[in-house]
């Protein structure tokens, strides 16, 4: 069928299409005009990524036919900056920090664009209106909503970015490096390109849980559809058929042999033109199944082996042993004991997985979002069979990780495809596809009980946890390692017995979530410490305050914490907060008892802490810093997921050297350019990386001290591609090169979890205040305080994105969020938070400076989400009485609760 | 790709359905994009073919009349959303709002939400708490049809092959007439229900005359409560709100899904229920 040409109005320009009528206004903008600003997150108007503006009005572009959008005016990000209004929008995000992955950017700007049209100085519910059908899975939305309410303020262009002295960066609320490209729809995330004459690549995944599977003949849907290349199978892989995060467990098949293990488990992938392939139906495929009983939770002890290498499903064991915690537990004046289950949790980065892979010569390439680009390279080394100086990792902006992009996901497979075709090859999953197949965080089911002396003081903890680890290991053992450390929390418990065992389950593979597993365990322990406060008779934050860690005090694992160890001084800023909030939940509990109210009030508190690194093992990061004729160029091999670290790495590397940011021209990511920062996780790259950074600084800096024949105090300037050492310039024919390493200090776990496994913790304290309806269970959040302890806030806007955002998905995790595979495979039953399910978040930066880090900073990165789903539960607690055992706490679960 | 038409004109339209009755109505796009999407991820592909009704003349605006409003059924959420109304729609208008984000409330149509046949599609209960008809256009000729009649099933109507729905009808209630609209849901945008509540009270000297409602994502189809009706009928506005026990909910069948048990979403009607006939409804009406 020939499709007559549609003519568009895109951006003030008439575009003239030839494609069908229903295809979708977003595959023509990007596809067809390369207006690629325009994000795809969903294809199902969940997300927003897509809205654009038709006549004015903002519409998603994923749901508008084209044909309906011919003769319209349809403005996207690219013709945002045509309007004063929009250009100040823009200005406004940079400013307040309001893009972080930048994924939903375009979209946030759109949205808001129609409504500063209509109204230039909302208010925060106008915005929250005018934006409620995007979302955001970084930022937890509050510095969006300041940025459009100040937009107005950018008319004409605002305030000046700041551009701080040599030597002033650290500290500095810098707008972020990478900006720019974020708030104009320029970023190129792992969709947005792909070399030309590329083919597509489908998967075929399992609709079963677990099944036995045998192809047929491939030859007549060869024939059927002539645009199929080819079909990879297991046979097809050229070295090994296997890939997992520990370099002895590459237990998950790129392509399943004769049995798949989850729902979303890949058996083989389609390479062709996308036509071609988005004919294929599944029924067409020569596969016939044989379902088999899957294995669950409930029966994966002394069950069936989900894989016979593990015969008893249990994948790792960790514990953590000291003293006699059962007898301290029988001997105790209080004591308590709970069990909590919880359960998968997506990660919902709004970019689903994307990208593509070349083959050049002998060696591969591969573009994709990721946030570990050298595991991505030994993975496709692996699964090549090649050295892994063949293959070359481009990452992608990266639209969101949260630790579901550690693990590979296409890359294996466009790797082969590339490679045996002789041809570029291109993937992007669609949502349910992601949801479907990738990593979840780790369902638990805590059992934990503990006990105080009279005076309140902690005496014993122990912690059974079996955490659901899914069909293959992943980051299993890194949870299963990590649990038990945490468990007790930032507090000196004396004894302790706490094992947290990786279970293995015909579920989607459990890996990384922000917190390994640590999340989890928190909202059992801080359950715990409530109860134990009102049995000591003690303030639920005096309680806390009384047992928490200090700088000297010994940890479980038998570490001594010499420095940087802030819980006291959280809890101290938060006291006066605690104390107002408090008095208000009662006032307004008075005044809903007087009038016969049915809403009840309620304050809470949870505490954490997080060990920055690898649990007990190297993890090191190198940065390269080299000053030349080209100038003075930054190779920084760590991702920036969004979190910021290109921004932060830049201004602590900026400092150690002792020039302004602007000076650097950045190289980031690509494996042939950058060395190993190791991956965007466990909270490191600030800790990590930025000490790398600022070695790479001063080693630089001394280079150029030597060249010159300087002191050094000497001042550095770079003007016009010339160095000047204290006014004197400095030749730089021959290049000068600063390299810098980091691999935090460790000591291995012994096997009563007994060493050093972290070189540095963060601390934090939060605060949830928030009312309950007792007659429908559901929350209103009214207000959190997060007391972080980051060591040094390299940058304050950056450090509360990630605080306010890590705020936002454990608002999920408490309240709504609950993965249930075949059945959640949308982000319209997948409910993550809006914008008007965050509430004010007022951040209070503590700063008990970590002298092995770069400036005095730790991570913040997992540390923003633990604290707070334990603080939402205890705040409900305080309000009903009501103690939620199974989360997230929703509705019917709150009233079921109340009524037991 | 599946074939795709655009008519300009009603009667093109109907022809091209009554030659293709496997053609699949489209208006605002916002559901049948989504269940594609959904099937695509899974290589099921759609080949229904698709025909757009966006384009047809008269199927979008909101005409008074002298005992009734005409909502074309091509209207969008954000037309409704915004129109000025008498009170009688603020139940509607207050679904309208609440209809997925402002995009989709940009583009989605009433026809659309009431073909699409949603047990929790939130324009069903206000407007069947309204008594609305809707207008259904075929080769031969127009009929009308009771919402309540059209409503057969989860996805299931009673629009016969080749008909396509033009209009919705809602007849004028009596003096003093007020809506609400209530839904529970578990985030604040872009949320399905998990129980819709929608009530229309027309009331003359503080006493209700005929109290109409309706509750949604309780049932297959939303229903109305014809036993709370009569008990409401002649009541004080005032004790309205007490009058609503788990007898009067007889017609729902709640169901157990991922966004609530069925216990709680009868619980929540009820609550809901009570709510929206509470005094401050009653003192608007007054």
């Amino acid at each position: 069928m020939t499709s007559p040409a549609l003519l568009l109005q895109v951006n003030g320009e008439t575009r003239r299409v030839l494609v069908p009528g229903q295809t979708r206004l977003s595959t023509v903008l990007r596809d067809e005009l390369g207006l690629t600003g325009t994000k795809i997150g969903c294809d199902a108007g969940d997300c927003g990524a897509c809205t654009v503006q038709i006549d004015g009005v903002q519409a998603c572009a994923c749901l508008v036919p084209v044909a309906q959008a011919a003769g319209h005016a349809v403005t996207t990000v690219e013709g945002l900056a045509a309007t004063p209004m929009g250009a100040a929008l823009q200005r406004a995000f940079l400013h307040h920090g309001a893009a972080q992955c930048g994924i939903c950017t375009p979209g946030m700007l759109m949205a808001a664009s129609e409504l500063l049209a209509a109204e230039a100085r909302p208010e925060e519910a106008a915005v929250a209106a005018a934006l409620g059908g995007v979302l955001c899975r970084c930022t937890g939305y509050r510095k969006i909503v300041e940025a459009v309410c100040d937009a107005h303020r950018f008319l004409g262009g605002g305030p000046e970015p700041r551009a701080p002295w040599a030597g002033c960066a650290v500290g500095e609320r810098l707008p972020r490096a990478d900006g720019p490209a974020k708030v104009t729809g320029t970023d190129r995330f792992g969709a947005d390109a792909a070399p030309d004459g590329a083919l597509w690549l489908r998967a075929v995944r399992s609709p079963y849980p677990r099944a036995r599977f045998a192809f047929g003949d491939w030859a007549p849907l060869l024939a059927r559809h002539p645009g199929l290349a080819r079909v990879l199978t297991a046979a097809d892989v050229p070295g090994r058929n296997g890939f997992g995060i520990y370099p002895d467990i590459k237990d998950q098949p790129v392509f399943a042999e004769g049995e798949v293990r989850y729902r979303g488990d890949c058996l083989c992938a389609l390479v062709g033109d996308r036509a071609a392939l988005e004919a294929i139906r599944t029924e067409e495929l020569p596969i016939a199944w044989t379902q088999l009983a899957p294995v669950t939770l409930e029966d994966a002890l002394g069950g069936e082996p989900v894989q016979p290498r593990w015969p008893d499903n249990v994948l790792t064991t960790g514990r953590v042993v000291s003293g006699d915690a059962e007898a301290a537990l029988r001997t105790s004046r209080h004591s308590a004991a709970i069990e909590i289950e919880t359960g998968f949790v997506e990660h919902a980065y709004i970019e689903p997985e994307a990208g593509w892979a070349r083959r050049v010569g002998d060696r591969i390439e591969v573009f994709a979002c990721t946030q570990a680009p050298y595991m991505d390279l030994e993975e496709v080394a692996g699964v090549l069979g090649l050295p892994q100086a063949a293959v070359r990792i481009i990452p992608s902006a990266c639209g969101g990780g949260f630790g579901g992009k550690l693990d590979v996901s296409i890359q294996p497979m466009l790797a082969i495809a590339a490679w045996l075709l002789h041809r570029p090859v291109r993937a992007v999953l669609p949502r349910g596809e992601s949801m479907a197949s990738s990593t979840k965080r780790h369902p638990a089911r805590i059992a934990a009980r503990a006990g105080c002396d009279a005076a309140g003081r902690l005496t014993s903890f122990a912690f059974e946890g079996l955490y659901e680890t899914g069909a293959y290991a992943s980051w299993g053992p890194t949870v299963a390692g990590r649990v038990p450390v945490h468990a007790m929390g930032p507090y000196r418990v004396p004894a302790v017995a706490a094992r947290a065992r990786a279970i293995f389950t015909n579920n989607p593979p459990a890996g990384a979530f922000r917190g390994f597993g640590v999340p989890q365990a928190a909202i059992a322990q801080e359950a715990l410490w409530d109860r134990l406060a009102d049995a000591a008779g003690l303030d639920r934050l005096e309680f806390r305050a009384l047992n928490a860690l200090r700088a000297g005090d010994g940890t479980a694992t038998g570490q001594r914490l010499e420095h940087s160890v802030g819980l006291v001084e959280c809890l101290d800023a938060l006291r006066p907060r605690w104390r107002a909030l408090r008095a208000a939940a009662a006032a307004a509990n008075a005044q809903a008892d007087a009038e016969g109210g049915r809403r009840r009030h309620g304050v809470g508190i949870g505490c954490m802490w997080y060990g920055i690194g690898n649990t007990g093992m190297s993890n090191p990061s190198t940065m390269r810093l080299t000053l030349g004729p080209d100038g003075l160029v930054f190779h920084n091999g760590a991702v920036d997921i969004g979190q910021g670290s290109t921004t932060a790495l830049l201004q602590i590397a900026a400092d150690a050297l002792g020039l302004p940011v602007a000076a650097f021209r950045l190289v980031l990511g690509d494996t042939d350019l950058t060395a190993d920062a190791g991956k965007t996780s466990a909270s490191r790259q600030t800790f990590v990386s930025g000490r790398a950074a600022a070695e790479a600084g001063q080693a630089l800096r001394q280079a150029i001290l030597l060249r010159a024949n300087a002191g050094p105090e000497a001042r550095l300037a770079l003007r016009d591609g010339r160095l000047l050492v204290d006014g004197r310039p400095v030749g730089l024919e021959t290049p000068l090169e600063g390299i810098g390493r980091f691999d935090p200090p460790t000591r291995p776990l012994d096997a009563d979890g007994q060493g050093i496994p972290y070189a540095t913790y963060g601390f934090a304290a939060q605060l949830a205040a928030l009312s309950v309806d007792l007659d429908l269970g559901t929350v209103h959040l009214q207000r959190i305080v997060a007391a972080h302890d980051v060591g040094r806030a390299i940058n304050p806007t950056l450090v509360e994105g990630q605080i306010q955002g890590g705020i936002a998905q454990g608002i999920g995790l408490a309240l709504m969020e609950e993965y249930l595979p075949g059945r959640t495979e949308n982000l319209h039953d997948y409910l993550i938070p809006t914008i008007g399910d965050v509430p004010e978040i007022e951040c209070l930066l503590i700063e008990a400076r970590e002298p092995l880090g770069p400036f005095g900073a730790k991570g913040i990165g997992e540390p923003a989400l633990v604290a707070t789903a334990p603080a939402i539960l205890s705040a409900i607690r305080d309000a009903t009485g009501a103690s939620l055992t199974r989360i997230p706490a929703l509705p019917h679960r709150i009233l079921e609760a109340l009524h037991r | 790709m599946p074939a795709y038409h655009r008519p300009t004109c009603l009667r093109e339209a109907l022809d091209l359905l009554a030659a293709v009755p496997a053609m699949q109505p489209l208006a605002g796009g916002t559901d049948i994009y989504p269940a594609r999407a959904a099937a695509e991820a899974w290589l099921q592909p759609r080949d229904r073919p698709l025909l757009d009704l966006s384009a047809l003349p008269g199927m979008a605006g909101i005409a008074e009349r002298p005992d009734h409003h005409r909502i074309g059924a091509g209207t969008r959420w954000a037309t409704i959303r915004d129109a000025g109304l008498p009170p009688w729609f603020d139940g509607l208008r207050g679904a309208a709002a609440w209809i997925g984000g402002r995009q989709v409330q940009s583009r989605a149509t009433l026809g659309g939400n009431l073909c699409n046949a949603s047990p929790a599609a939130d324009g069903a209960p206000p407007l069947l708490a309204l008594g609305a008809e809707l207008e259904l256009a075929c080769r031969e000729g127009r009929r009308r049809l009771p919402l309540s009649s059209f409503l057969l099933g989860n996805r299931r109507t009673a629009l016969a092959p080749g008909e396509i729905m033009t209009a919705v009808i809602v007849p004028k209630p009596g003096r003093g007439a007020t809506a609400r609209f209530d839904k529970l849901g578990s985030r604040a945008f872009l949320v399905i229900s998990l129980v819709s509540v929608a009530v229309v009270i027309e009331a003359e000297a503080g006493r209700i005359t005929r109290a109409r409602i309706a509750i949604g994502a309780c049932s297959a189809v939303p229903q109305r409560l014809p036993a709370l009706e009569a008990d409401l009928a002649g009541l004080p506005l005032g004790l309205a709100a007490a009058v609503p026990e788990p007898a009067h909910l007889a017609p729902l069948a709640p169901i157990d899904d991922v966004r609530a048990s069925a216990a709680y979403r009868r619980h929540a009607a009820l609550v809901l229920l009570r709510r929206a006939l509470a005094p401050s409804l009653a003192g608007a009406a007054a």
